[in-house]
């Protein structure tokens, strides 16, 4: 659709910054005041959040800059861990490029 | 400008991975070892090693790295080299187990799992140096872990090569006794092909071939769990609907296996091969091709039907995948491994999926009689046979079939050969018990299939 899917795309997104943060879990205090706490302490910068129930499971997707992040993806994704273990809920941060090349063509 | 990702695109990702096992099965770095032979052996095998280490140092630690930066599971990174027949050859020695070691120690030194490529390529002959390979499989496979052995016997330019199918026989029958104390593993490390392909990135018939580069990164794509998932939603669809179904889905997946091929390749500067768009079963439940067959409305995978609703499958798979990605290679088909998928077995001990139906199946789909244990004492010739079958269905359909069989020795109908991880296990399966041996003794080559009048 776009000329910007050339072959060269991967090499050009390898440099793109965007995480994809999800939550899954039983719904209960302080999950996102938890998860954005994590990421402000590193510097991840907060574009979007969005946050629902389904089927009694709290749900929350959240995409983030990492541009000026004090740290990398790999170790966001193991303090988020942590963090959700604590909670008792399932985060995962994933490079956006994962859901782009999915359902984006 | 692209619309942004809504909340459900990404939750199907996630469901995709975390519950349907969407997975990449495998990255495979193929390695061409033609500037490694010499006529001391053991020098060659010095360079293989060096060679190996080198381009693939950080091959596992790449990959590592993507599966959890994309949060998509890579299952198995491993390597294929040239078919070590063209390259030992220069060297004079009469056996090759030593090339094997060298493979092996290589493999075990970057991390990978497998190694493929111990292979010699005899459709029309054999050289001195392709005899010599095939004669040292049996010893090489069971004094190593991680090497693969393949063998291609025929093609459709050339036709069947019936004396190297009873050579191949009678290694895989040493190979099933050589390595019995472990159910004859060593059989599940040897591929018998038919139009083999140069770029397959799936083990054990993985190998480097002579048209490729000098490194490449090739990529294996899995996901039946996720194609049996998106049949159950769709519910009770007619079969053109069904076939949209599996198209979408598949191209879904294969994007995937193109994203981390091409990030892949670009972290280690070599080039992008291809995606192999095969859907690659494990004996985990959930993750069967069976199933699949099973969702689409057949009370067990084997039962009359199979072949039409494996036809649809892979069919569908291709033409969701092939717009997925710019390269497409390999084998890209389903497999329908016994051993190796949950479904498969099942069908097998309820007597459901016979060998000869198994057969059938294979001429609508990728590889052939794959991961399939005899009875120990079906006679050599009776494998020949069968490997005959097999070819003939992929020479006279212009297409790749494989036999990977195990002659488990020791053990008859009732007892089943086990082989844990991602080989699994299978029950031992019934042979025609009449002979062809006065058939394939005639031994030479069946000549290649004419290209007109088609039916």
């Amino acid at each position: 659709m776009l000329p910007e899917e050339n072959e060269n795309d991967i090499e050009q997104r390898d440099g793109s910054n965007r995480i994809v943060i999800t939550v899954i879990g039983p719904d209960r205090v302080g999950i996102i005041a938890a998860v954005t706490k994590v990421l402000a302490e590193h510097s991840v910068n907060i574009l979007d959040i969005n946050q629902t129930i389904m089927q009694e499971f709290f749900v929350m997707v959240l995409v983030a800059d990492m541009d000026k992040a004090a740290v990398d993806l790999l170790t966001i994704k193991d303090l988020l861990h942590s963090k959700g273990e604590e909670l008792q809920v399932r985060i995962d941060a994933q490079h956006e490029d994962v859901f782009n090349y999915m359902h984006r063509i | 400008m692209k619309r942004l990702l809504t909340t459900e695109e990404i939750l199907e990702t996630i469901k995709m991975v975390q519950k349907d096992n969407l997975d990449i099965r495998t990255i495979t770095m193929g390695i061409s070892l033609r500037d490694c032979g010499s006529s001391d052996h053991l020098e060659a095998c010095r360079k293989i090693y060096e060679k190996i280490t080198t381009k693939a140092n950080k091959l596992v630690k790449t990959g590592d790295d993507i599966a959890r930066e994309y949060g998509i599971p890579i299952v198995n990174k491993r390597i294929s080299v040239t078919p070590i027949a063209l390259m030992a050859e220069a060297s004079s020695v009469d056996h090759y187990i030593e090339y094997a070691r060298a493979l092996d120690r290589a493999a075990e030194a970057v991390g990978v799992n497998f190694i493929g490529g111990f292979s010699a390529l005899v459709h029309k002959g054999f050289t001195a140096g392709d005899e010599i390979l095939i004669k040292s499989i049996p010893e090489s496979i069971s004094a190593t872990e991680r090497v693969c052995s393949s063998i291609n016997v025929a093609t459709s330019r050339s036709g069947i090569n019936m004396d190297a199918i009873n050579l191949c026989s009678r290694m895989i029958k040493k190979t099933a006794q050589l390595t019995a104390s472990r159910d004859s593993i060593g059989c599940a490390k040897i591929v018998i092909f038919a139009n083999v392909p140069e770029d397959n990135p799936f083990m054990a018939g993985a190998f480097h071939g002579i048209g490729e580069p000098d490194c490449v990164i090739n990529i294996g794509v899995s996901g039946p769990g996720v194609v049996k998932s998106a049949i159950k939603k769709n519910g009770n669809s007619d079969l053109g609907t069904l076939s949209e179904t599996i198209k979408k889905i598949a191209f879904k997946i294969t994007r995937m296996g193109e994203l981390v091929g091409r990030t892949t390749a670009n972290r280690l500067g070599v080039p992008f091969g291809i995606v192999d768009l095969s859907l690659a079963p494990t004996p985990a439940v959930g993750d069967s091709v069976a199933e699949i067959l099973e969702e689409m409305g057949l009370e067990r995978c084997g039962a009359s039907g199979s072949t039409a609703a494996l036809a649809l499958l892979n069919d569908a798979v291709k033409k969701g995948g092939a717009m997925a990605s710019s390269y497409v290679g390999g084998l890209s088909g389903a497999f329908i491994p016994v051993s190796e998928d949950a479904g498969m077995i099942a069908s097998v001990l309820d007597g459901a999926l016979s060998l000869e139906k198994l057969e059938a199946m294979t001429a609508v789909c990728s590889v052939g009689l794959d991961m399939v244990a005899v009875p120990g004492d079906t006679p050599v010739e009776t494998i020949a046979a069968i490997i005959a079958d097999e070819a003939a269905i992929g020479v006279f359909n212009n297409k790749t079939t494989a036999v990977r069989i195990i002659p488990a020795a020791g053990k008859d109908l009732g007892d089943q050969v086990e082989f844990g991880g991602l080989l699994g296990k299978a029950p031992i399966m019934d042979v025609n018990r009449f002979s062809a041996a006065k058939f394939v003794e005639r031994g030479g080559r069946i000549p290649a299939p004419i290209q007109s009048l088609r039916n």
